[in-house]
């Protein structure tokens, strides 16, 4: 065995964790618990990743003077190699040290490795620090080439962030994880029943189990939803728990996501980029798979549509939405149309998306907006990110909400005060998993235990959601206070506040400065209904501390996110969501672009095109800046009304009009993640960055010119991925007809301006420069360059890509294939207008087409943006 | 007393609109032994493309209607027919202060009814320091909880100039309170400010008043309003009273409820979302008549 068998690094599409390259054959050597050596003793994976060591034979105590190496020598070697491994690891674990009375996910309280670690911190072990970063980078890589990133808000202001990946993943034991799922499932069971009563029969108010302020000066308890059943019966889909190890090692629920949790699609990311990493190990340690728990919950999504004309779709508030990657990434990841609040209007009672098809029926909505934003007219009127009559669709039962609006309130953190109690009386049993002890100070006698023991209570507002330590403002330890203070403040507002113990969270290993050191984590699982019932997600999304301040776990502050591999003793199966996916499925709808999306393809791709006719021209410019003579003077001033049209101050070696273009291109593209594809987009991010380093360092003239030629060349990298890979759907039509659109705009304006008869001499050259021509046009005309060679090379000739006949044509080809290009047999006003373009230029000769013709004729051409507009786009 | 009520809005818009949704409050309320509506009848022009009727959380019947685009302007017309009886003399029933808490803490439910809902903070009317310290001088010494209300809407009504001029829609209690002005919003806004920081359950209520011409002046059309005051719970066995901060009475003939909520928002007459880029303009009338047998509902 040897690095020949599984390369180090991986291959292009073989690594993800749904797209697994086949299991290994589990050729495992488990040594017995007695054998000293068996820690150190790896499985096939981990040796693989030992680099071969020819020196070592020779530096050993064999002897050299053998031509081949014999049996024995292997296994001397063999044995070698695994005593330094186990060397190496028990090196490793002795200065790990985990923190005092906490536990470890990595190192029992005896000191030594869990079993579960053994393989994989073997393999660390062995890994010299140089390896780690390279396999650190891997994961890296692939988050940056995927444009993994969450928003991080802070000073009124919020930034992309990359994602910042601890490349090391939780491993939880099979069995372990298996006594845990029951018992969230049951919690998922009484959040229902819960839901169900707070918005129907209230019993657990009328109880006494339940103080009634808790819920009447909730904001999270949407009176206009009150009494409205879900049509199909349930009220919750998809949760999410906060969960955390306690001293003791058993787990403790720390705060319930019911409103729309995020994380899934980062846990999906972190598999794919830890297992880049770790790929070896990841395919061979028995690790659960995601697929199946997504691909089942897309199946509910689809199944609870009426009818199979309607659709499934995600709602996100967003680009500006802190996960809306996750959005995006998961939109795509499940074949489901992404949807803004605005893309949508209730008709009828029903939700309809607004498509370049016309108004098309959703019927199940996967919101990930909270659901006071669903419906500015009966919800929060300041609502800019809703859909006017959500809340009377659902009346009228015109919809299935996942999960449905008002379920924000069962992240109250003051609930969990009364959860435990509650649940005997909503399904009949105990919590089988505590949840983070909890008072909720409106109650005299929690305000006596509260005071009783103020050392361990943190205080927090009672209606806010999310975990205590997640937040930096309303938070107090009671300690701080004294006991005079505690009383009164708990006296004054404790009906406004909640205590809650504060934990002490187990520790998992992650790399500080390239050494392995023990960091708080908490777990977020994800829980979605199928037909089967609840349904766990085998694994989820950790959060590591960056201190060892349990306090200290957001990611706002500084923390990280790892994977989490439930880790099986035997072959777990494979499942995937390729085949199903890609297969008839995802075929469904491919004419339901939204018109929002379709708005933002077509001026994508107007933006880029827009850009690349700036290089172009700014690349003419600064190739005659190191001229000199007044031929090159004159050009300059024949350039200066195509840059002034387009706002540009040339003068810069990359000027800032230029940078605007590629941000505005960037915007585009932003918000139609879902559509673009990920190999285009870091296409486009690295031309933004390229042209925005340049812009510091590069100056007019040959250096400027230099660097417009590498700016086209990665513009042609990007034009020949939408070309040549992307799938022909509407939204690549919609792209493509801005490029073609605006490149008409820009050649008629370039003739326009370059082929007048008062402009100045080279003019025409330059117009054959700019229209990327000159080989050509030496190729077909053996005359001099005038006017009617370029105006026919350039305008006329439907042979030539930049021509404005061959944009017009291709225009043409396009619109005929949109929906309704025919209304009631008879030509649409797009179409008729279309025809007419290319009718006019069709008949056009070098003499007709004059100057004025010219400009006539490209009025004629924006007209037919704003007719595109008009019918595809509102 | 029985009376012809109508009342007209008008909105006109410069430029023709997007498609909207609108809900209307504006139906008077049936509300068993003060108010029964005999007849209502809503007229919409142009015609909504969709209308449906509910009732929503607190009780108030809302007409939902959806308006296709390219309005230039919508006309709404309600005619009804209300009884609205006369208040008795009330013999005051309700606790002390010091023990309206308790009752609050008794009532275990939060359907419409229930004190709870109106204690804390709502939307649009966040409790204040200084509208609680002034409530609280105002009522020291009264004895009960019904008392106290009357109490506090009198000291407000003297304590406030109204004044169209001052506020607009959106100003917040505490504002209008600094300035001290405002309109009936305004008045019963700061009021339930008031009673909520002296733990008296407080909601807004949104109606129409009526105005009686001066003595020897006749009756003119349109100049009677729409009109906002206060409901305040007085304990369990008092219940619900509602006080008019504006006129310092409690509501009687003259007023006429089409529902309550925690504030304004919640019994605003037209809420909605409608596309419009331009200007629009705003008028509405009402007429509250005293119904004279024979003579039809105009």
């Amino acid at each position: 065995m040897g690095e020949s068998e599984l390369p180090e690094t991986d291959g292009p599409e073989t690594d993800g964790p749904e797209t697994d390259g086949p299991e290994s054959d589990g050729s495992e050597s488990d040594g017995s618990e007695s054998d000293p050596a068996s820690v150190a003793k790896p499985r096939s994976a981990s040796a693989r990743i030992v680099k071969p060591q020819p020196a070592k034979a020779g530096t050993g105590t064999q002897s050299p003077a053998k031509a081949g190496p014999s049996e024995a020598d292997l296994a001397m070697a063999k044995a070698v190699r695994l005593e330094k491994e186990a060397a190496l690891l028990e090196k490793m674990v002795k200065s790990y040290t985990p923190l005092h009375l906490t536990p470890d996910e990595m190192v029992g309280p005896d000191g030594k490795l869990r079993p579960l670690w053994r393989d994989f911190a073997a393999a660390l072990a062995a890994l010299s620090p140089e390896d780690v970063d390279r396999r650190k980078a891997r994961a890296e890589q692939y988050l940056r080439d995927s444009g993994v990133f969450y928003r991080q808000y802070g000073g009124g202001e919020s930034v992309e962030r990359s994602w910042p990946l601890a490349p090391i993943p939780v491993l939880i034991a099979e069995a372990d994880w298996e006594k845990l799922v029951p018992g969230l499932i049951q919690r998922a069971e009484v959040l229902e029943a819960l839901m169900a009563d707070l918005y129907g029969e209230n019993r657990m108010v009328e109880g006494g189990h339940l103080p009634a302020s808790l819920i009447t000066a909730n904001p999270d308890w949407l009176r206009p939803l009150v009494g409205i059943k879900p049509r199909t019966a349930h009220f919750l889909h998809f949760l999410a728990f906060e969960i955390g190890r306690g001293p003791d090692g058993q787990w403790w629920v720390l705060a319930d996501r019911t409103q729309a949790p995020s994380g899934a699609g980062y846990a999906l990311e972190n598999r794919v980029a830890t297992s880049r990493a770790f790929n070896e190990l990841y395919a061979q340690g028995h690790v659960h798979r995601l697929a199946g728990f997504f691909r089942d919950f897309r199946d509910v999504l689809q199944g609870m549509r009426q009818d199979d004309s309607s659709r499934a779709a995600i709602l996100t508030p967003g680009p500006l939405n802190e996960t809306y990657y996750e959005h995006a990434y998961i939109a795509r990841y499940l074949g489901i149309t992404l949807v803004q609040g605005d893309d949508l209007v209730v008709a009828e009672d029903r939700l309809m998306v607004r498509t370049v098809s016309g108004l098309k029926p959703v019927d199940v909505l996967w919101r990930r907006l909270d659901g006071d934003y669903a419906d500015p007219v009966e919800l929060n009127p300041a609502s800019r990110l809703g859909t006017p009559g959500m809340v009377s669709a659902l009346r009228a039962g015109g919809l299935t909400l996942v999960n449905a609006l008002g379920s924000g309130i069962l992240e109250t953190r003051a609930l969990m005060a009364f959860l435990p109690k509650m649940a005997p009386r909503l399904v009949g049993k105990r919590l089988e998993i505590p949840n983070i002890a909890t008072w909720w100070c409106g109650g005299a006698a929690e305000r006596a235990a509260v005071c009783g023991a103020p050392k361990r209570m943190l205080l927090s507002p009672a209606f806010a959601t999310g975990l205590p330590f997640d937040q930096e403002n309303g938070i107090v330890r009671a300690s701080t206070l004294t006991a005079k203070a505690l009383a009164e403040r708990l006296e004054a507002e404790g009906h406004a506040l909640v205590a809650q113990e504060a934990v002490t969270l187990s520790t998992t290993p992650t790399l500080v400065d390239g050494k392995l050191a023990p960091r708080p984590m908490t777990l977020r699982v994800f829980l979605a209904r199928t037909a089967q019932g609840w349904q766990v997600m085998p694994g989820g999304f950790a959060r590591i501390g960056a201190t060892p301040d349990s306090a200290a776990i957001a990611m706002q502050r500084g923390g990280s996110a790892a994977d989490v591999w439930i880790v099986s003793p035997s072959e777990v199966p494979l499942v995937s969501m390729v085949p199903v996916a890609t297969g008839p499925f995802r075929r469904v709808g491919p004419g339901a672009l939204p018109s929002r999306a379709a708005d933002n393809l077509f001026w994508l791709g107007r933006y880029i095109e827009r850009t690349e006719a700036i290089v172009r021209l700014l690349r003419a410019r600064n190739v005659r800046l190191a001229e000199t003579g007044a031929g090159a003077a004159q050009i300059l001033t024949a350039l200066k009304p195509l840059f002034d049209s387009r706002g540009i101050d040339p003068k810069p070696g990359i000027p800032t009009g230029l940078l605007d273009a590629l941000s505005a291109a960037i915007g585009s593209a932003g918000q139609v993640r879902d559509r673009f594809s990920p190999d285009a987009w870091s296409a486009l991010a690295d031309i933004n960055k390229t042209a925005r380093r340049m812009a510091q360092i590069v100056v007019p003239g040959d250096d400027a010119a230099r660097s417009f030629s590498v700016l086209l060349r990665k513009l042609a990298g990007i034009s020949g991925l939408v070309h040549e890979n992307m799938y022909r759907f509407m939204g690549w039509r919609f792209l493509t007809m801005g490029r073609l659109h605006e490149r008409a705009m820009g050649m008629a304006e370039i003739l326009a301006v370059l082929a007048d008869d008062k402009a100045a001499p080279g003019a025409l050259d330059l117009a054959i420069e700019l229209g990327d021509s000159v080989l050509t046009h030496r190729r077909r005309f053996t005359v001099a360059t005038s006017r009617d060679t370029v105006i026919d090379l350039l305008a006329l000739d439907p042979n030539n890509p930049r021509s404005i006949r061959h944009q017009i044509e291709a225009l043409g080809d396009q619109v005929r294939q949109l929906p309704d290009a025919m209304e009631n047999d008879v030509l649409a006003p797009l179409t008729a207008a279309m025809l007419r373009c290319q009718t006019d230029l069709a008949t056009q000769t070098p003499e007709t087409l004059t100057t004025a013709a010219m400009w006539t004729f490209r009025g004629q051409i924006a007209a037919l943006s704003s007719l595109i507009t008009e019918a595809y786009l509102r | 007393m029985q009376y012809d009520l109508r009342l007209v809005i008008r909105y006109d818009f410069d430029r023709p609109t997007g498609a909207g949704r609108q809900l209307l409050r504006i139906q008077p309320a049936e509300m068993p032994g003060l108010q029964s509506l005999l007849a209502c009848d809503i007229t919409i022009t142009p015609n909504p493309s969709e209308r449906r009727e509910f009732t929503d959380f607190f009780g108030t019947t809302v007409l939902e209607v959806v308006m296709a685009p390219g309005l230039k302007a919508i006309e709404i017309d309600m005619k009804s027919r209300v009884v609205r009886q006369a208040l008795g003399q009330e013999l005051d029933i309700s606790p002390p202060l010091a023990r309206l808490g308790d009752d609050v803490q008794e009532v275990m439910e939060i359907g419409p009814r229930s004190p709870h809902h109106f204690l804390s903070a709502s939307p649009r009317i966040a409790l204040n320091a200084e509208i609680a310290a002034f409530a609280r001088k105002a009522v020291a010494g009264v004895e009960t909880t019904r008392a106290a209300i009357a109490t506090l809407g009198q000291a407000l009504h003297a304590h406030m100039t109204f004044d169209p001029r001052a506020t607009e829609v959106d100003t917040p209690p505490a504002v209008a309170f600094a300035m001290k002005r405002g309109v009936c919003q305004d008045f019963a806004q700061i009021m339930i400010a008031g009673l909520r920081g002296l733990g008296i359950p407080a909601a807004y209520v949104g109606g129409f008043l009526r105005t009686l011409p001066p003595p020897g002046k006749p009756r003119l059309e349109g100049a009677d309003a729409m009109h906002a005051w206060v409901r305040a719970w007085a304990g369990a066995e008092a219940g619900w009273v509602d006080y008019d901060p504006t006129n310092a009475c409690f509501a009687d003939t003259d007023h006429i409820a089409i529902g309550h909520g925690r504030d304004y928002g919640d019994v605003a007459p037209v809420t909605g979302a409608l596309r419009i880029d331009g200007g629009q303009k705003g008028s509405h009338a009402v007429d509250l008549i005293e119904y004279l047998p024979g003579k039809p509902v105009r």
